[in-house]
């Protein structure tokens, strides 16, 4: 293995130095120290995020107002959202795709060291802007995630900095996507073709497009907003001839390729995990590079599925319904790729492959429950239910959130060197599985009778299973504390890992590089054959 | 490898522009939105601005004169007598008429009859505001009634210039047997 050579090759030229302290995180342009902070960035929202929906969760306890009054509860449960979005999850994702894709396809760092370093450091002034919204006369904004006049129109200073903070993610989600394309592009090693390219760096390469090509209509969506709020005009303004429905129709055509971009690099790292712990390659490999760019060419088609009740003509409303489902035809077959690979595969269950099955597993029950809200007259009933939040907390946390869960522990020992403790491992992952599906599994009960997302108190008929529901966020919360610790623990006191830490992995950074990778990988291109 | 290296940072540069064109392209898409999305409301007639009376409809333009016309016919087997208390009125557009109908039920027993009405020309008929009008609901008829029915209407100012006359017609039609069918 050439992982043994690398190292030699550059023992003269001090190999391993990097620079110290301070001035190292502020001004690197180093691939892998900008992935580490975007994932340590991550993990910094992800806990405040987490904070918002305990919040969220110990106010629907019980009925009636105990905790948080309806405007503070309507300011967490709208900061909740976008925290965990573009301030967590994006990020998080982010951070993998910096420190895998130049070793996965063989380059030495980004193709733009000096933007990967500014795309970084403008998320921290944004998630500032966000969190300290809360603290402005006014409060934070109400109005949900998606901003929706007339409501957003309404909010104090902290609409502003929202704007602001949109604005600013979505500048640097572009150069990163800039970044990201043009690295896959044209940095690839000799024989890295791209049809074999690692299935995680595919992902990533499609969802830049995605991000790209979308971010610019939610800044000019909010930018419209802004000038609503200040310059006079009416865009979404009634009373000026304007219409509150045109900003859904922009919004959701960013919105739904938005959720795309979310779950289309967990598919990649599922795709690299099941493989490594099948010891086969990944069934139908083309198959799911077509079904990855299906998925992301029908996103942009499917959005009134997001807005079924606002009024629609009957074409409009079918077109949207049968696009909707055609969604289903490319997920199926990655689904069912996934499960062909393990087919007769020498299976293991190591932490990383429970995380990528019980992605499997509650992926696609999240994926049918969205095909029970694509049917328009029962999207009309559940439009809005807690069925919706049942639905898109299966696909964004058993699907991105484990997906990123299975991510860490599959490379924790190629970043860090060090082993973590399996068994911890393991038991992160059933205690995060038994209080996901206590946390979000009652709330489709709740969505079909009757109840609605976004209030801070409800009808007593949905006691019982809100109180289920707050007791298994509680629970899944103090399992992610556990997680910490047993990274720290890994960190500190982890048994050494090996080159090759799985023996099922093949790609690049397993098969050419030492754990823990050096500072500077790949400075002598590898030639592939 | 320094030219190797400048080379390609030279093509790094290219496609990281391309890309960044990608950008303004999607700004001008997100910014023509707003001018289709109107475009595509009124082709598909579900903008509000059609439903709703701006305030230019409420205006009287005194400017301008319109001769109503009213017309009263029966259909054949409609025995009811029927006819205008005026044979025509004449109105600025935007302005609020009352005009009167008087129908009486000659025979001995109750009758329900309705009436149906067109408007002439076309051009006017999408500018007529009625209020009030006997054509909205059955009329009953007690035996030997007779009854005064008022159509209280406007035509509205943007109406067509062409446009110096409007005929109001209606019809009476016999309906009794058809509701005393869904009555029974």
């Amino acid at each position: 293995m050439s992982a043994t050579t690398h190292p030699a090759d550059h023992a003269a030229d001090h190999h391993d130095h990097k620079p110290y302290g301070l001035s190292r995180w502020l001004f690197t342009t180093n691939h892998k120290d900008i992935g580490t902070m975007y994932l340590l960035f991550g993990l910094l929202m992800a806990i405040v995020g987490g904070f918002l929906s305990l919040g969220i969760r110990a106010e629907l306890f019980m009925p009636g107002l105990q905790i948080l009054q309806p405007e503070t509860f309507n300011s967490f449960m709208t900061l909740h959202g976008l925290i965990m979005v573009f301030g967590a999850v994006m990020p998080v994702f982010v951070g993998f795709a910096n420190w895998l894709i130049p070793m996965q396809i063989g380059a030495a760092d980004m193709a733009f060291p000096r933007m990967n370093n500014w795309s970084f450091w403008l998320l921290p002034p944004a998630a500032i802007l966000l969190a300290g919204s809360f603290f402005v006369e006014g409060g934070a904004i109400q109005s949900g995630w998606t901003l929706y006049p007339p409501l957003f129109t309404q909010s104090g200073i902290s609409g502003d900095m929202t704007i602001l903070a949109v604005h600013i993610l979505g500048a640097s989600s572009i150069m990163g996507s800039i970044n990201i394309v043009t690295t896959v592009l044209n940095l690839r090693a000799p024989g890295m073709t791209l049809m074999k390219l690692p299935l995680f760096v595919w992902t990533w390469l499609i969802t830049a497009y995605l991000l790209i090509a979308v971010m610019p209509v939610l800044a000019g969506a909010v930018t419209m907003l802004l000038t609503d709020r200040h310059f006079g005009t009416s865009f979404f303004n009634a009373a000026g001839g304007g219409d509150p429905t045109m900003f859904m129709h922009i919004f959701w055509f960013f919105g739904h390729p938005e959720v795309y971009i979310i779950i289309l690099p967990a598919f990649g790292i599922v795709s690299q995990i099941i493989p490594a712990f099948s010891r086969k390659p990944l069934f139908g490999y083309a198959s799911m590079v077509y079904a990855t760019s299906s998925i992301a060419i029908l996103s942009f088609i499917v959005w009134g599925h997001h807005m079924f009740t606002v009024g629609m003509p009957a074409a409009g409303q079918l077109f949207f319904m049968y696009a909707t489902m055609l969604i289903a035809v490319p997920t199926g077959v990655k689904v069912f790729n996934w499960i062909a690979t393990m087919w007769r595969g020498s299976l293991t269950f190591e932490t990383p492959m429970l995380w990528a099955l019980g992605f499997l597993f509650m992926f696609t029950m999240g994926g049918f429950t969205g095909l029970v809200l694509a049917i328009t007259p029962v999207d009309i009933t559940l439009h809005n239910s807690y069925y919706v939040v049942a639905h898109f907390h299966y696909t964004m946390v058993a699907g991105a959130s484990f997906a990123i869960f299975g991510g860490v522990y599959f490379w924790w020992p190629k970043w860090t060197g060090k082993m973590y403790n399996e068994s911890f491992g393991k038991l992160h992952f059933w205690w995060t599985t038994i209080g996901f599906n206590l946390t979000f599994f009652p709330q489709h009960f709740l969505g079909l009778a009757g109840m609605p997302r976004r209030i801070p108190d409800y009808a007593l008929q949905f006691a019982e299973w809100n109180m289920i529901s707050s007791i298994g966020a509680f629970f899944l919360a103090a399992g992610q504390i556990f997680f910490m610790i047993t990274l720290w623990l890994s960190y500190k006191s982890g048994a050494p890992a090996k080159d090759r830490q799985w023996e099922g992995a093949d790609s690049l950074e397993w098969t050419h590089l030492p754990s823990p990778v050096p500072y500077h990988t790949f400075e002598t291109v590898p030639v592939l054959k | 490898m320094t030219t190797a290296a400048s080379d390609i940072q030279r093509e790094n540069r290219t496609l990281g522009l391309k890309l960044a064109l990608i950008v303004p392209v999607m700004l001008v898409f997100c910014a023509s939105l707003v001018p289709l999305y109107r475009v595509i409301c009124e082709q598909l007639g579900i903008t509000q601005s059609k439903l709703v009376v701006g305030s230019s409809n409420t205006q009287v333009d005194l400017s301008r004169t319109l001769t109503v016309e009213l017309l009263a016919s029966k259909n054949q087997n409609m025995g009811w007598h029927f006819e205008p208390l005026q044979r025509s009125v004449r109105i600025h557009p935007g302005e609020l008429a009352t005009v009167m109908y008087r129908v009486t039920n000659p025979f001995d027993r109750p009758m329900v009859g309705k009436a149906v009405y067109s408007v002439l020309p076309p051009a006017a008929g999408r500018k007529v505001e009625k209020l009030q009008c006997f054509c909205f609901s059955d009329q009953t008829l007690g035996p030997g009634e007779t009854r005064d029915m008022p159509i209280v209407f406007r035509i509205l100012a943007d109406v067509d210039e062409s446009v110096d006359t409007v005929s109001f017609a209606y019809t009476f039609f016999d309906v009794t047997a058809q509701r005393e069918l869904k009555g029974s």
